[in-house]
């Protein structure tokens, strides 16, 4: 089966202005991430990784360059989305995993897993909650608050929140950065599988190389630029 | 099914203490809100009814402070002004009047009353014409006294119970050493006449070295008569004052209107602390939440999600504060009385604050419009965080 272009980046740049001083995040980047294809991108702090993973999330405009997702042109030279533009193409398109799992403390798990549908439905959201959950393996824990959870268990409640909505690419940053090497391997075998049955575009951002090599390609940034 | 409503109920129970801390503040405001405009309905009530009790709508009295007057009319007073039994003559020569009754009112200082004293309220009164004007006073034992000069008592409910006093019993004059027979006992009218002995008027008159004079004419005017023009030829009398009983009413509610104020200016507080404390609540918590309002941002909440999510929590809290509050309106109301009877200098006998379903409807109206103009501070300052903002922060 032919690939087809999942997100398509041209020339991004993501320029902050410190006095008269322009910092490069992000400097002339282009890539394409296949649709179904799993990307990890590592590098060292300050490499450019969470600035680019933010504008290939629709999280922030670049400076500069175009993006496209799927057929849509999301950012193009001048174009800039407003705050509501870019939460009507997240909601639709991604899920987001981040490092701290922002688990609602006085919601059920399985209120965790639908807070989405609270603001955005898609058909048959209750019942993905629970095959989430039962294929996350924590259907038991449905009616636990997340305070009851090990730290494994609250990301694997914040990776069933971030598919409830069907999204089309999961964009995961640092998503073992809290957890020990046991929970993170558990972790890495959950992304893994996603990707390989699921068929789910992942994203992802680490300084665990162990689980970035679990990825179909690694993106090695330095300095807001491809390491090539 | 999850709604916005139970992600903003379970997000105030977070700060269980601040969140509780915050009704009672919400409650007491509405407490207070409910109490005055309770207050404001129940005392004019309790005011008409007891001037609508008199029996009478004119008194005569003798020329003196109007607030004297009211008071004399309303509770019997000291410091009396008194004036001639003759005038009873002059006023009856007018058309306008149905009937009239001569009062002498008597205070004296009884040591046995209560644990150090107190005042008991004499009224001479004509049995001829006070018991027909006032014929809605009903008897528990016995009946009126007949001779205007016999040495007898009808004693109101209150006033025989203070005094443990039946009919047929005696009654001592503090003072006087004077034996009057108990010849009726009043049952129970709501009115300042539970706390008052009844006297003949002459024999009063005589106790008291009184003869010939009084302290009040009450005048029932005719059904078809023009009041204010009779009160004007009432004044052509040489000495005397017209208490008209809207007059009194007016005088009365002068005095309270201050004492309304007072406790409106206090409701007002006490409504800007309920709302500064709503505000530095859901303000508090906003920030707490900064980073996880970013991320229900970045999760698919539109600014007008994160609106609504932060606006209902103020809603509800504003709702538990004003359910809290009527229950406190309605479960405090005889101490919220009794705290009002002890600032005003006068007051009905009946219930001051009349508590209904308008009013409850008024209050907790008044309470959510509250809550909602408190939180629009907070609910917009959460609308405008920036997902990315919220990240940033979490790498710091």
């Amino acid at each position: 089966m032919e690939n087809q272009i999942a997100i398509k980046a041209q020339h991004l740049k993501k320029i902050y202005r410190r006095g008269i001083e322009e910092i490069y995040a992000v400097n002339d980047i282009s890539l394409d991430i296949q649709k179904g294809e799993y990307v990890s991108f590592i590098g060292p702090s300050g490499s450019g990784k969470t600035t680019l993973i933010n504008i290939l999330g629709c999280l922030d405009n670049p400076s500069s360059g175009k993006l496209s997702i799927g057929d849509k042109e999301i950012f193009s030279e001048g174009k800039t989305l407003s705050e509501k533009d870019l939460t009507k193409i997240r909601r639709e398109l991604f899920g987001y995993i981040f490092q701290k799992f922002y688990l609602i403390p006085t919601l059920t798990v399985l209120e965790n897993v639908l807070l989405p549908s609270t603001f955005y439905k898609k058909d048959g959201t209750e019942n993905h909650a629970s095959e989430l959950l039962n294929m996350l393996g924590i259907d038991k824990r449905k009616n636990h608050l997340p305070g009851q959870l090990s730290g494994g268990e609250m990301q694997r409640v914040a990776i069933a929140r971030a598919l409830v909505n069907y999204p089309q690419i999961l964009l995961a940053d640092e998503p073992t950065g809290n957890l020990d090497s046991s929970r993170s391997h558990e972790i890495s075998e959950i992304l893994k599988d996603l990707n390989q049955h699921k068929e789910l575009t992942i994203i992802l951002v680490t300084h665990n190389m162990e689980l970035a090599r679990t990825a179909d390609r690694v993106v090695e940034l330095r300095d807001g630029v491809v390491k090539l | 099914m999850l709604s916005i409503y139970k992600v903003s109920y379970k997000n105030l129970l977070r700060k269980k203490t601040r969140s509780i801390l915050t009704i009672i503040g919400v409650g007491l405001s509405a407490w207070v809100l409910a109490s005055l405009m309770g207050f404001n309905q129940g005392y004019e009530a309790s005011l008409n009814r007891d001037i609508d009790n008199m029996g009478f709508q004119v008194l005569v009295t003798a020329k003196g402070c109007p607030y004297e007057a009211a008071t004399l009319m309303l509770k019997g007073g000291t410091g009396l002004r008194y004036m001639k039994e003759s005038i009873t003559n002059l006023v009856l020569v007018n058309p306008e009047v149905d009937k009239v009754t001569p009062m002498l009112m008597h205070a004296v200082f009884d040591p046995n009353k209560g644990e150090s004293g107190g005042m008991s309220a004499y009224l001479g009164v004509d049995p001829e014409t006070f018991p027909k004007m006032k014929s809605f006073l009903e008897f528990k034992q016995g009946k009126w006294f007949t001779d205007s000069k016999a040495l007898e008592v009808v004693m109101g409910y209150e006033a025989a119970e203070l005094e443990q006093r039946e009919a047929g019993d005696i009654l001592l004059i503090p003072d006087k050493n004077i034996e009057l027979k108990v010849v009726g006992i009043l049952k129970r009218t709501g009115t300042q006449d539970d706390g008052t002995i009844f006297v003949p008027i002459h024999a009063l008159q005589k106790l008291f070295g009184k003869t010939g004079e009084l302290t009040g004419l009450g005048i029932k005017v005719k059904k078809d008569a023009n009041i204010a023009k009779f009160e004007e030829k009432l004044y052509e009398l040489p000495d005397v004052q017209v208490v008209s009983l809207a007059q009194v009413k007016q005088t009365i509610m002068n005095l309270v209107s201050t004492a309304k104020v007072m406790v409106f200016s206090i409701a007002m507080i006490a409504i800007l602390i309920a709302m500064v404390g709503v505000i530095n609540t859901i303000l508090m918590s906003v920030f707490e939440r900064f980073q996880e309002i970013g991320i229900l941002k970045s999760i698919g909440a539109m600014p007008w999600d994160i609106f609504k999510l932060i606006w209902i929590e103020t809603f509800i809290l504003c709702i538990l504060g004003g359910i809290a509050g009527t229950g406190m309106t309605f479960g405090l109301s005889k101490t919220t009385e009794f705290l009002i009877r002890k600032l005003l200098p006068y007051t009905p006998t009946g219930s001051l604050i009349k508590l209904d379903f308008n009013l409850i409807a008024m209050t907790m109206l008044t309470v959510l419009i509250i809550g909602l103009v408190s939180g629009i501070y907070p609910a917009w300052k959460a609308a405008r965080v920036r997902p990315l903002e919220s990240i940033r922060s979490e790498l710091n």
